[in-house]
């Protein structure tokens, strides 16, 4: 039996359990009818039976075979008040038909009468109460779980986010590199492994902290710049100079943490690295004429000719794609991120961002 | 052995370069180091010349990495009829183990991890003086195998990339840019792709196109079972394919139906052309 296509929400022990709860509503009903005595009481379990039962099952059913299409099993405007109508009124005329006949009641059924007479009216306010109050069960139990479902996807989505994230900035190249680096300089020359040590410290605890406070100033992202640096300068020897230039009115500056991280990371993976020489990078703040906050990175690298960037960044710029990303998500159109080739060779990454200098650390 | 065995490091790292030096000065006193370098290029340039027993070469290097340095010596280096030294011996130093080296281990490739530790250096000197020791023994009849074993390593490695890549869509047509307007070159046409400085040509019957897109990138959109890797820098079409010839030297160079330019093929890939 397939009934999936049909009914994806459909989930026998729920179902069961409805039905069972109806069950011993209708019994409970017929119980209380009885007490206040109406009638034979097998005759009232039967009617209640009949009554509730097709109630629950044109309501249940039709409820899962409206909400095939959607997340939350509880059909979606008017559909829903509708439905529990009809299964209300198929209720009332089929079961109460039924009770009838097991009662012997030879009258035929007529509409004025179940509409007019005390036993009618009494059936239908019964049937109605009992089946809103189960359907207002139901929708908001179906709702709380489609909300846990929603929630737990976006804790999901937000840990993958920082995990790539984190993957990226503690590449193990760099990571054991740097291990590498220091075991020599603690034999051969231990103030200067210190230093690194330092160095290392302070950027694996920017990193491992970066998720949790989005935004510093930006004399932190140039100190958590200059650690990477500082690492990078022992590595690289002679290869690499840097200079970092941070207008003191800017130091306050909020910026989104380590926004520049993979820029500068970039300029030396792809700028600097593939060139036996190495090269320079410069980083450095200024605000533009409109009042907004430019970060540049440049470097004298390879550039941009190499790689193709025409049909927009290769998937392998994870670190472009990342900082473009933030950027909208922050500021829309307010912020941005250009890369250009400069004229002297290599290449020149700018990122604008509106400037909040009222937020001091 | 009758001379001391001499070894060639190429680590672009200055601090890591000094301390394998420093390292193998304490593991294998007997080692004469003949050359440092940092890049990839003057790895290929200083063996060459120098002609040493034992290579260690970083995988990350700027210019060439390690493994296209390594692929690159394997094919300049002179065979043993012309005179040659059997190849060295290579040990390949890595920050981190992409390429899952292990798998070659005990192989004629060898490798290290960073930080090098003392005692894994320990056994991969021993491993080293054996192989020397019985190079020494039997002369150059061994060569050949030896560099044919690296050879068929380094295929692996080079071709077993560092993540997998995302399954690129295969390439139909060939936009080249020329002047202000763009020539589309079906791919059907091509004969041909020859990386040349920052170009790679792209070859037809006809003409001749220069576009920007690495031949790396350009490899992961092409069937490889259309288009064959003759050399490093080289894609042919295997059906355009006449015929291949080995020269005086023992290189061999391929002849296309339709171009009168003759394709060198590198050792690294001339296992692909034997007679069935």
């Amino acid at each position: 039996m397939s009934i999936a296509p049909l009914m994806p929400h459909f989930n026998a022990r729920t179902f069961g359990l409805h039905g069972l709860c109806t069950a011993v509503l209708c019994c409970l009903t017929a119980l209380a009818l009885q007490a206040t005595g109406q009638g034979a009481w097998d005759a009232q379990l039967v009617y209640s039976l009949c009554v509730g039962l097709i109630s629950w099952l044109v309501i249940d059913l039709g409820r899962l075979l409206l909400t095939r299409h959607q997340p939350i099993p509880w059909p979606a405007g008017w559909r829903g008040p509708a439905l529990v109508v009809a299964g209300i009124a198929a209720g009332a005329l089929l079961g109460g038909a039924m009770g009838r006949l097991y009662r012997g009641d030879e009258q035929p059924f007529s509409l004025t009468q179940a509409l007019t007479s005390a036993a009618g009216l009494t059936t239908l306010a019964l049937t109605a109460a009992i089946s809103i109050a189960m359907c207002l069960v139901l929708f908001h139990r179906g709702k709380a779980q489609e909300l846990q479902r929603a929630i737990v996807q976006s804790q999901r989505d937000t840990a993958e986010a920082r995990l790539k994230l984190l993957e990226a900035q503690l590449e193990p190249h760099m990571v054991f590199n740097t291990l590498a680096n220091l075991r020599v300089l603690i034999a051969s020359d231990a103030p200067r492994a210190e230093a690194m040590l330092d160095h290392f410290i302070a950027y694996l605890r920017a990193t491992l902290d970066g998720a949790r406070a989005p935004q510093h100033a930006l004399r932190t992202e140039f100190a958590r710049l200059h650690d990477y640096l500082e690492l990078m300068a022992v590595r690289m020897g002679a290869r690499l100079r840097y200079q970092l230039e941070l207008p003191i009115e800017l130091a306050p500056a909020a910026v989104p943490a380590l926004l520049l991280q993979p820029l500068v990371e970039n300029a030396i993976r792809h700028g600097l690295e593939p060139q036996i020489a190495g090269g320079e990078i410069v980083v450095r703040a200024c605000a533009t004429p409109d009042g907004r906050l430019r970060l540049e990175v440049l470097d004298n690298g390879a550039g941009l000719a190499a790689q193709d960037f025409a049909n927009g960044p290769a998937p392998r710029h994870f670190g472009l794609a990342q900082v473009r990303e933030r950027l909208l998500t922050l500021y829309g159109d307010q912020g941005g991120l250009l890369l250009q080739a400069r004229a002297e060779g290599g290449t020149r990454c700018s990122v604008v961002l509106p400037l909040h200098l009222e937020n001091p650390q | 052995m009758t001379s001391p065995a001499r070894a060639l490091i190429a680590e672009d790292e200055p601090l890591l370069r000094q301390a394998l030096e420093q390292a193998l000065a304490r593991a294998w006193p007997g080692l004469e180091i003949v050359a440092s370098v940092g890049d990839g290029l003057s790895a290929v340039r200083q063996a060459l010349e120098l002609q040493p027993d034992v290579l260690f070469f970083d995988i990350r290097m700027p210019g060439l990495s390690g493994l296209e340095a390594a692929a690159e010596l394997a094919d300049a280096w002179p065979h043993a009829q012309e005179g040659g030294l059997p190849f060295p011996a290579l040990v390949l130093v890595t920050a981190y183990d992409q390429y899952a080296v292990q798998a070659f281990e005990a192989q004629a490739v060898d490798y290290l991890l960073k930080p090098v530790q003392a005692q894994r250096l320990q056994t991969t000197v021993a491993r080293l003086q054996r192989l020397l020791a019985q190079r020494a023994s039997s002369r150059n009849t061994a060569a050949p195998q030896d560099l044919e074993r690296t050879l068929a390593q380094l295929r692996q490695l080079l071709q077993a990339p560092s993540t997998p890549p995302a399954p690129a869509a295969r390439l139909t047509v060939i936009q080249a840019g020329a002047g202000a307007h763009i020539d589309l070159v079906p791919v059907d046409e091509v004969l041909c792709f020859e990386a040349a400085d920052k170009y790679v040509r792209v070859l037809t019957a006809e003409r001749e196109y220069l576009i920007r897109t690495p031949l790396k990138e350009l490899c992961d959109q092409l069937d490889p079972e259309v288009f064959w890797q003759i050399h490093r820098s080289t894609l042919v079409r295997a059906s355009a394919i006449r015929a291949a010839l080995r020269d005086e030297s023992g290189r061999l160079q391929l002849q296309l139906r339709g171009r009168t330019e003759r394709l060198p093929v590198s050792r690294l890939y001339a296992h692909r052309f034997k007679a069935m």
